[in-house]
């Protein structure tokens, strides 16, 4: 078991990020904020989307929602019912890498929840006659997907950006769900289950050694096992259209960033943020404010462990959706021709206020030290990521810029009418 | 514990905090009684343009002046319009309060000049475009026209098309000087707020309020008319849908009625959007995609929402299930009662969800300032967290009695092919 601790000493969270490693593979975090009533905890693991074999879109998730449906000494509806009864608000979810449960809750029902949780990764049922009913709340799901037009832009923009594999939506398709079985499920669970590169990031207030503790008991002798190699990224340059008669135009477009944990990072998403953060950011005040082009326009960082790109949207009627595409690529490409200090500015007070505002929610901050462990290795404290951003300088977004302009554009239409990427 | 203060200014003005210096943030907003009820047919829309209008800058600051500033102050900032009121608010640091207090106090003396008119003008047809595109398809607010009438609560927050085309900046101008008078609105904080500093700068910023000019009431509209652009039938038909979309309507209790407690809970157990009797039915089983009721409360009334999503080959076979499942609580009592373990059960959850948006001073902001708005009334989290646990199976078996053994009902439903409605 090795220790480390992390101490920041200026931010208000003034005590340490604490972790361990046990053994088995598992890492414990635990960030103790006692001015809460409540805790949080986020448990990922490495069991996601890269994880399902290539034939069978759609098994992680569906296996995250089996594990659910029964797990130890309790049935499905016990499980949902002592949550309920403690107050603790589950949640789960499918990335490409990873599939996590995450949970906040008043403090004191920290040690059920999380034993709860221990029986769900560990000891599920997993019951053969619950899978159709799995699958069809699975349908659902694409069925909805279906009329919404801007998730299926931009569910298909990922498959482009990141290629089809990678990029693969954690949904699955109709053909691949009607194809999976019970062995499937079986199958990924015993594989893919497991401590090795798993973690259980906790929040809130707590003790450190109460939790670590709790951890090791209920967690300490789970099995290690196999983690796959990352998935490559294979996307490239395309545009695609969906015909729709749908009353807006909806546009989704992508280029090639770097991954959270970049030594530029920080850096590139301030250029991104001078882009599109906040209601005095380029695109929301040139698009919007000035030209009442569309009513939502934006632009955001998404990082994987082995890729990125930065995704944007726009939404407008088809009359005037060539001229809105044509406006925002417009400043994206001269993003850094008259870039002025104040906007750095105020994207870093903005940046500032925000994790500050980070102590008042210890899931929020449950689910960001699992991300930083994932990505980096490691948490970052509040200090540390004030200090990255502090330091930025105006001369830094436009070096990276002129450098990395963006390129590479992935674009996704869905309305009456093509557009086409103008240089 | 935080501490509640309140007062009222000369200019009718009324202040409200709930103040607690050991929170890292301050949340503040205008609440105004200002919303689409208030609305007569030509304007239509108008709460919700007039909401935009207001980040367009006053006689001291540009349009972007005003985004620029709420950028810097480095919060969440935004606004939204209901039926009822316009709620204008940002999340600062404690050190921004001063400044914050400045800008919004500022935003609400628009100057609604002509050009920023017609381009905000554009961009609300885009939002409205845009709602036009997502589930359910205006079905909820079909419903709303259906159920109270398309005027008072039932007028679409959006407005039309055609209403919002037709809108003139000098209805806009009666408009405001007729609903944003400062005995309409209420100024709330909270979280780590400086109350004397905060009623010293609001007294200064707002002392021309009291000579806002007055503009009569608008012609009343004709009640045997429809308003421009509204239909109110009840199939909403929609293209290549591949989900239908249900959404009923009964009377339920207003914000002032003690029997809303006893109603969430009894339609958490019977149909939440997790673990309700109506979840383990339709959803657990992937029956529907949504199946959820809930409860919603205006000042002098209220009504309860049925939602059902699913594929519309299912629709009625799931409709029919919800409402037997609705009738035999109060058919079959001896059989279908709520227990004690489904109340304990909503209430922990209730209650749970009460502490922990406590936490943002953000969150706590909206139940400060919309009651005080609308009731006079201060709630702490205690006092909720008293009545939620107060809450017994009498209580929501009469209020089962009371609510969901109605005759008639409002039945919305947006699809690629409407079945008919019965």
């Amino acid at each position: 078991m090795s220790n480390s601790s992390t101490s920041s000493s200026a931010t208000s969270i003034a005590s340490a990020v604490q972790s361990r490693t046990f053994a088995n593979g598992l890492t414990v975090l635990v960030q103790p904020m006692p001015w809460l009533r409540t805790a949080a905890f986020s448990l990922s693991l490495p069991a996601g989307v890269e994880n399902e074999p290539d034939d069978r879109p759609g098994l992680a998730s569906l296996v995250c929602e089996m594990v659910q449906r029964g797990a130890g000494r309790y049935s499905s509806r016990e499980l949902v019912a002592i949550q309920d009864e403690l107050g603790i608000d589950g949640s789960s979810g499918t990335s490409s890498r990873m599939v996590s449960f995450g949970a906040a809750m008043p403090a004191e029902s920290l040690p059920t929840a999380i034993g709860l949780y221990a029986d769900v990764v560990r000891r599920p049922h997993l019951p053969a006659d619950q899978l159709d009913d799995a699958r069809l709340m699975a349908v659902q799901e694409l069925r909805a997907i279906e009329d919404e037009p801007v998730s299926r832009v931009m569910r298909r923009l990922r498959e482009l950006h990141y290629g089809d594999r990678l990029g693969r939506s954690a949904t699955g398709t109709m053909e691949s769900l009607e194809s999976i079985t019970q062995d499937d499920v079986r199958g990924l669970f015993a594989e893919r289950y497991h401590a090795t590169d798993s973690v259980l990031a906790v929040a809130g207030n707590v003790i450190p050694e109460a939790v670590f503790q709790l951890a090791e008991e209920t967690l300490g002798d789970w099995r290690s096992g196999d983690v796959v190699p990352p998935v490559p990224a294979t996307g490239g340059p395309a545009t695609e259209h969906m015909e729709s008669s749908s009353s807006q135009t909806h546009i989704g477009f992508s280029f090639d960033s770097i991954p959270y944990g970049h030594e530029d990072y920080f850096v590139m998403r301030a250029g991104i943020g001078i882009l599109s953060d906040g209601m005095s950011s380029r695109l929301f005040d040139r698009v919007r404010e000035q030209r009442g082009l569309c009513y939502t326009v934006s632009a955001s960082c998404n990082s994987l462990k082995q890729a990125a790109g930065v995704f944007g949207y726009a939404g407008t009627t088809p009359a005037r959706a060539q001229e809105t595409l044509d406006v925002t690529l417009h400043e994206i490409h001269h993003l850094i021709d008259d870039l002025d200090p104040h906007e750095l500015e105020r994207w870093k007070v903005r940046i500032q206020s925000s994790l500050i505002m980070e102590q008042e929610s210890s899931s929020s901050r449950a689910s960001s030290m699992a991300n930083d462990w994932l990505q980096l290795g490691r948490v970052m404290t509040l200090d540390e990521l004030e200090t990255a951003i502090e330091s930025i300088t105006l001369d830094q977004v436009q070096q990276y810029y002129r450098i990395h302009r963006p390129k590479n554009f992935r674009l996704v239409t869905s309305g009456p009418h093509e557009l086409k990427i103008n240089s | 514990m935080p501490e509640f203060r309140q007062t009222t200014l000369a200019n009718g003005l009324r202040v409200v905090a709930e103040i607690d210096t050991r929170g890292y943030s301050a949340a503040m907003g205008y609440f105004v009684r200002a919303g689409a009820r208030d609305e007569v047919d030509r304007e239509s829309g108008l709460s919700h343009f007039l909401e935009h209008m207001m980040f367009k800058g006053t006689a001291r600051r540009s349009a972007a002046d005003v985004n620029r500033e709420l950028d810097e102050l480095g919060g969440q900032s935004n606004a939204y319009t209901s039926e009822e009121q316009t709620v204008y608010y940002a999340t600062v640091l404690p050190k921004f309060q001063g400044r914050l207090i400045d800008l919004l106090t500022d935003m609400l003396s628009p100057a609604l000049r002509d050009d920023d008119f017609e381009t905000e003008r554009q961009v609300i047809l885009e939002e409205i475009a845009k709602y036009e595109d997502q589930p359910p398809f205006g079905a909820f607010e079909r419903a709303m026209e259906r159920h109270f009438s398309p005027r008072g609560l039932g007028r679409r927050v959006l407005g039309t098309s055609e209403s919002i085309k037709a809108m003139t900046s000098s209805d806009m101008r009666a408009y405001f000087n007729r609903r944003y008078r400062p005995e309409n609105i209420v100024l709330a904080a909270s979280g780590n707020v400086d109350f004397d500093g905060l009623i010293a700068d609001v007294e200064k910023l707002t002392r021309h309020w009291a000579g806002r000019g007055t503009s009569g009431s608008p012609s009343a509209d004709d009640p045997e008319t429809l308003p421009q652009g509204i239909r109110v039938d009840a199939n909403l038909n929609i293209d290549d849908a591949s989900q239908a979309y249900l959404v009923k309507m009964i009377p339920g209790p207003s914000i002032r009625d003690a029997d809303r407690y006893p109603l969430r809970m009894l339609l958490s157990v019977l149909a939440d959007d997790g673990g309700s009797r109506l979840f383990w039915e339709l959803i657990d089983t992937g029956r529907a995609e949504i199946a959820a009721m809930w409860s919603q409360e205006f000042i002098d009334d209220g009504a309860i929402f049925s939602y059902l999503v699913c594929a519309p080959e299912e629709i009625d076979t799931n409709e029919h299930l919800m409402d037997d499942l609705l009738r035999r609580v109060t058919e079959k009592p001896e059989t279908f009662a709520v227990d004690k373990a489904e109340l304990s059960q909503a209430i922990g959850k209730a209650t749970s969800a009460c502490i922990m948006g406590s936490e943002r001073p953000g969150n706590r902001l909206f139940g400060i300032g919309s009651r005080w708005l609308t009731c006079g009334e201060y709630q702490s989290t205690d006092d909720l967290l008293a009545l939620y646990r107060g809450v017994t199976v009498e209580s929501v078996m009469q209020a089962a009695e009371k609510y969901l053994a109605v005759a008639t009902q409002t039945r919305v439903i947006a699809s690629a092919k409407p079945s008919p409605v019965g």
